[in-house]
């Protein structure tokens, strides 16, 4: 065989290693589903009154309903509002089986993007080749489907 | 459109794609006029750096002309000439505000990959994998920009396309190295790479006032461009002890500023070199950081260190105990390129910083992965090579 192909099968391994890495973190976050009773803060470059008008908050934490409970603090050091929210915990799980914190930590993130840049970032549809299907394509298929809601928020 | 696409390790092809669109109101769309493979697109096709999908469309260092604008954007029109930081910035989040525009809140689609990796995810990249955001990237005929009003700059008349196109990221990303590095007047610095970014880090620190600037490399052709076009002294570390060298050049001190623009895929002589690949390959480790380890090394007590090069994760036999111990500054970040661009394209019109003779090797799109070839394989004084899809 010869030595450029050892080495890719040796470099995907690694891709497909460090992938897997990322979804056995992403799938451990899924079993972990009471943490979505702790608070789920970012902080917004926006004034206390612009992030809760009225009382109410962004769209995609305001559509979560009585599920969840929200707060906002004045950021130190100018940096804005520290913009939390948690579940209920008599809050029924989300209907579709998701862990409440990616719904949670989706509603956040979109709720910033929309104080802060005054929309939610779009990525599709974009331009592609052809997406072959393999064992880690499908993989990062997966990791991907599932990061606007995963991570360490 | 047509597109170069990432098929697997080491497996580039043009291929025929869907045309980008405008999807939020503060895109644009470009036409592509020249756009550069970048050191950094290698670890990406070798496969060092995971979350690329076949089919992607790589591609992050660009010029172009303005096709379409969405309906929020302010400051470009139809027709524009411009030039496109590589990382995209909303603008508006408290890290753009600060000026660390790769570390935008705002723009990466996907921040639970790089939140899960890295603790925290930072902003979105044109053509750099889905960890940073899985935009389409521009070794393709259009390119969708988001936020163009924060990312993209128009191009100075006269100036031409191959100069300005330096502009988006290899200029910018040394200047930072230099900049935030810390170079005063004075001061002795040592640039590791003589690729793109490495050369527009030294040519950064002469104008910032360095007495003395250093270049290591091994290939001739890049030493001789740093040496003859840029003004720095250069060594070949395969001809000598590195840092027994800097030690002399720099009176006994060892340089001030130590910059690393080699990234994860470094060379070296000797053993060390057989040692970091076998820990890569048996997945011990993701990125070989000899270059880094050597700048650490060589650097004067209590002075600093940047990293520029690309790093993916984890690496071994690092030496901390020298960080700590000699005092030094250890500091690294994706180039925040909308903060110096608009000043850099000044400085290159101006003749003050050479950016053309980068483009070793112009090419219609359609040859960019015999270009990428050449590129990887330091073939025929390959450079930087550049695509050209209207040719």
């Amino acid at each position: 065989m010869k030595r450029s192909v050892l080495a890719s099968i040796a470099l995907a391994g690694a891709g497909a290693g460090a992938g897997a890495a990322v979804a056995r973190r992403f799938r451990a976050g899924a079993e972990a589903g009471a943490g979505a009773l702790r608070w789920h803060v970012v902080t917004v470059l926006r004034a206390p009154e612009e992030v809760l008008v009225d009382g109410t908050p962004p769209q995609p934490l305001a559509d979560l309903g009585d599920a969840v409970e929200v707060r906002v603090q004045p950021a130190p050091g100018d940096r804005g509002t520290e913009l939390a929210v948690r579940m209920r915990p008599s809050a029924p799980p989300p209907r579709d089986g998701q862990d409440p914190r990616r719904v949670l930590r989706t509603a956040l993130r979109e709720s910033k993007q929309l104080l802060e840049a005054g929309s939610v970032l779009r990525v599709d549809p974009r331009p592609a080749g052809r997406r072959k299907a393999t064992p880690t394509g499908a993989l990062l298929d997966a990791v991907v489907r599932r990061a606007p809601g995963e991570g360490a928020l | 459109m047509r597109a170069l696409c990432w098929n697997g390790v080491n497996d580039l092809r043009v291929e025929t794609v869907p045309d980008p669109q405008i999807l939020n109101d503060h895109d644009v769309i470009l036409r592509i006029r020249l756009s550069t493979a970048c050191g950094s697109d290698l670890h990406l096709v070798g496969g060092y750096v995971p979350f690329a999908r076949s089919g992607d469309v790589l591609g992050h260092e660009f010029l172009g002309e303005v096709v379409e604008v969405g309906s929020a954007v302010r400051r470009h029109r139809v027709g524009d000439r411009v030039v496109v930081n590589s990382f995209i910035a909303c603008g508006s989040c408290w890290y753009c505000t600060q000026q660390e525009y790769t570390l935008c809140d705002n723009s990466n689609p996907n921040p639970g990959i790089t939140e899960t990796t890295w603790g925290q995810s930072i902003g979105g990249c044109f053509g750099y994998t889905h960890a940073t955001g899985g935009f389409a990237g521009s070794h393709a005929e259009y390119v969708r920009v988001p936020f163009a009003d924060v990312g993209a700059f128009p191009v100075p008349e006269g100036l031409s396309d191959t100069a300005a196109l330096f502009a988006s990221d290899a200029a910018p990303t040394g200047w930072m190295g230099a900049e935030l590095g810390g170079v005063r007047p004075g001061d002795v610095v040592a640039v590791w790479g003589a690729g793109g970014v490495g050369q527009m880090a030294a040519r950064a620190a002469i104008l910032l006032g360095a007495e003395r600037v250093v270049v290591i490399d091994r290939l001739p052709e890049r030493l001789g461009q740093a040496r003859d076009r840029i003004g720095a002294d250069v060594l070949d570390y395969t001809a000598t002890d590195v840092v027994g060298e800097l030690r002399e050049l720099s009176g006994g001190r060892g340089p001030d500023v130590c910059i690393e623009a080699v990234g994860m895929e470094a060379h070296t002589p000797g053993l060390q070199h057989a040692y970091d690949k076998v820990k890569q390959q048996l997945f011990l480790q993701t990125d070989r950081p000899s270059a880094v380890r050597e700048a650490v090394m060589a650097c004067r007590k209590g002075g600093s260190v940047f990293v520029l090069g690309v790093f993916a994760a984890l690496v071994d036999k690092f030496p901390l105990g020298a960080v700590m111990n000699k005092g030094l500054t250890l500091r690294g970040a994706q180039q925040h390129g909308q903060r110096w661009t608009p000043m850099l394209l000044e400085r290159i019109a101006a003749g003050e910083l050479p950016t053309e003779h980068l483009a070793t090797h112009v090419m219609p799109l359609e040859q960019a992965p015999e270009g990428f070839r050449l590129f990887k394989e330091k073939e025929d004084g390959c450079v930087r090579a550049v695509f050209d899809p209207s040719r």
